[in-house]
């Protein structure tokens, strides 16, 4: 098992959502209906004992993308290989196997959570129906040892509270310790410090980081706040209307961006000190309707530096930059055929 | 320069009651707001700081009701008013931007009818055409494009929609706005150009801001001075890079580092022990000891003032500053 391992592979995922239409248009051909392109033509990989950001803005499709890793969705095309295995090829009972290796962590740690189970049974739960091999008694020291781990200490304290009794941040240690007792590969964090306070976030990310070493995981890490990637990520996409527009090593991404969305987001993102207050100009509007996405690349309408007969007409391809390693964008004046037409 | 207090916020107590008692959640607070500045009050939820803003424009509703204290804006204090002149003031005076804007538009109301209400309100004899003309040339001025006037708020993004809450406070001429997290819905982009948007308007009307918000980003990025509140209690209220770079109180100086800073490699963030008090029986002395690196013995005898601890209108709430041969000492910062 080197490190080099690919554990999670996408490999030009697409996932549509069709979008409800009156009974006429429904009598239409499947092909012709409208869908939102959530996931479109996305390609990656996610190497054992990595993290991996995921950021974009809201509809971009990065949630998308975690739910397919886990497979709570199908992909309408494409293929999403989990340790070397095309997921979709799994039946139920295999699947049910391979997703105690998967494990997911939401933004809202009480909506994940069961009301009416104690804390304790909610983390022993999956280690019911994932080691049924061990007795009951060793399954309770086992939840006792990750409560220790995630900082719920004492651990026989916490066992018989109710959700409702505990702070929001202590709630999502409880979700963390739950997806932590299978002992998975692989955690999909969704947002994970989004609901805390900042204090909290502060030690939500100090021990998320801790426990990756702890117990050799690999994570997703979903999120639209830039600033944390920096803490914790290895390497980081960036997703615009369901595509990846950049990827590559956090700090080639961050001090070296080529894509002039990756720009605009690094220089929206505001920054704790009023010394250095934001000065770069920002791309106008908003982000399009994804069911009907700009023709061409779909940053196009907003983007500074976009060149008429190009980047309105054909689709970027998200390729590596020249010379440099692991670093991919997809923009047509960066990388490609056209990058003579580049204004900078 | 001479700073001109607008509102001036003396001893204000917020009650909420609870079946387990009453839990103050703004206790005898007092804050001036200057003129033409924009605040930026800071603090973890629980804090009171949209019950802050709620109590200055006296819109707590039960089981919370004002205990006591002074809200004095342009020479009234508004204790004195009845509620049809306070809603005088509400309409005209002060306006309030909340985070969700859906909850402050009619889904019934076209963008411009909302506006001519709002106009027409404020200048009665104006006919509906010129009132129309105003709203046109106020959407036009937020960055919204004249032909989208008669649509609907759902028609609009969240970005949009906050647009169009300003424009609203706008055509009332508030002399105050009161902005209770007014970029938490937003994504990122639309965030930064709403950021510029009120630092535009600030120049152009002379606007005062009260900006309420969690994000100690924002704030840095934004208000000429900020108020820290916690447990209820302003922690430290100074002018934008004294609190930033030279923080004073402790809570401060865990809060502000242990916001992550994109423009910071290898960032060591500061780990705050232990979770913010429950109001219904708060600590003794300062609230923030239990949590506080520095507590000595006199910090849960005692509760300290706040007071100017530079001389320069830099206002910290902490023993280490007073004079008490008995104080906490400040060796690591």
């Amino acid at each position: 098992m080197s490190a080099a391992d690919p554990l999670v592979e996408f490999e030009h995922v697409q996932k549509l959502f069709p979008v409800p239409t009156g009974f006429i248009s429904g009598l239409r051909n499947k092909e012709d209906r409208p869908a939102v392109r959530a996931v479109d033509d996305v390609s990656f990989t996610l190497k054992r004992g990595e993290v991996l950001g995921l950021a974009g803005e809201s509809g971009s499709g990065k949630s998308t993308v975690g739910r397919l890793a886990l497979r709570l969705l199908d992909p309408t095309s494409g293929t999403v290989r989990f340790d070397g295995t095309d997921l979709s090829t799994l039946k139920a009972e295999e699947m049910r196997r391979t997703r105690s290796r998967m494990q997911v962590v939401f933004q809202d740690p009480l909506a994940s959570l069961n009301p009416r189970m104690t804390i304790g049974q909610a983390v022993e739960h999956p280690a019911q129906i994932h080691m049924s091999d061990l007795s009951p008694k060793q399954r309770r020291e086992e939840v006792y040892e990750i409560f220790s781990a995630v900082g719920l200490d004492p651990p026989k304290y916490y066992y018989d509270k109710y959700p409702h009794q505990i702070s929001g941040g202590q709630r999502q240690r409880v979700v963390i310790a739950r997806g932590l007792i299978t002992r998975p590969d692989l955690i999909v964090a969704d947002e994970p410090i989004a609901m805390a306070d900042v204090s909290v976030q502060a030690l939500l990310l100090d021990l998320m980081m801790r426990l990756k070493d702890e117990f050799d995981l690999t994570y997703l890490f979903i999120t639209h706040d830039l600033a944390t990637t920096k803490y914790l990520c290895d390497r980081i996409a960036i997703m615009y209307l369901g595509k990846i527009v950049e990827i590559g090593t956090l700090r080639e991404v961050f001090t070296n961006p080529q894509h002039p969305y990756t720009k605009a987001l690094l220089s929206a993102v505001p920054v704790p000190d009023p010394r250095h207050r934001r000065t770069e100009p920002l791309p106008q509007g908003e982000i399009p309707n994804p069911i009907n996405p700009p023709s061409g690349c779909h940053f196009h309408p907003r983007c500074p530096i976009a060149q008429e007969g190009v980047c309105d007409t054909e689709r970027p391809e998200l390729l590596p930059i020249t010379g440099i390693e692991d670093h991919e964008v997809s923009c047509h004046l960066r990388t490609g055929a056209y990058q003579e037409l580049d204004p900078v | 320069m001479t700073l001109e207090t607008l509102y001036s916020i003396r001893n204000l107590t917020v009650e909420y009651d609870t079946r387990l008692g009453g839990v103050r959640a703004v206790d005898d607070l007092t804050l001036d707001i200057y003129k033409g500045e924009i605040l930026g009050l800071v603090g973890e939820s629980g804090c009171g700081k949209s019950t802050l803003g709620k109590g200055m424009m006296r819109t707590i509703t039960t089981p919370g009701h004002i205990v006591g204290g002074e809200l004095w804006f342009e020479g009234v204090d508004l204790m004195t008013l009845s509620e049809r002149e306070m809603s005088d003031i509400r309409g005209n005076r002060i306006g309030m931007v909340f985070q969700d804007p859906m909850t402050s538009l009619n889904p019934l109301m076209r963008i411009s009818d909302h506006l001519i209400e709002a106009i027409r309100t404020h200048y009665p004899r104006m006919s509906e055409g010129a009132a129309r003309a105003r709203a046109v040339d106020m959407v036009k001025d937020l960055g919204i494009r004249e032909e989208r006037i008669d649509d609907y708020p759902h028609q609009f993004s969240g970005g949009m929609r906050q647009r169009i809450m300003i424009a609203l406070v706008l055509a009332l001429n508030a002399a105050l706005i009161i902005a209770d997290e007014p970029t938490t819905a937003l994504d990122v982009i639309v965030e930064a150009q709403f950021l510029d948007l009120l630092r535009s308007l600030r120049e152009e009307f002379e606007l005062t801001i009260l900006l309420i918000t969690h994000n100690i980003g924002v704030v840095a990025e934004l208000a000429d001075r900020v108020a820290v509140m916690y447990a209820g209690k302003a922690a430290e209220v100074a002018p934008v890079e004294a609190a930033f770079i030279e923080t004073k109180h402790p809570y401060s100086r865990g809060l502000l580092r242990s916001v992550p800073n994109i423009d910071v490699d290898d960032q060591d963030l500061y780990k705050m022990t232990g979770a913010p008090p429950n109001l219904i029986a708060p600590p003794s002395g300062c609230r923030f000891h239990p949590r506080c690196p520095r507590a000595v013995e006199l910090c849960s005898e005692a509760e300290p003032p706040l007071l100017d601890v530079t001389g320069a209108g830099h206002l910290a709430s902490c023993w280490i500053y007073s004079d008490r041969p008995n104080r906490p000492t400040d060796d690591a910062t």
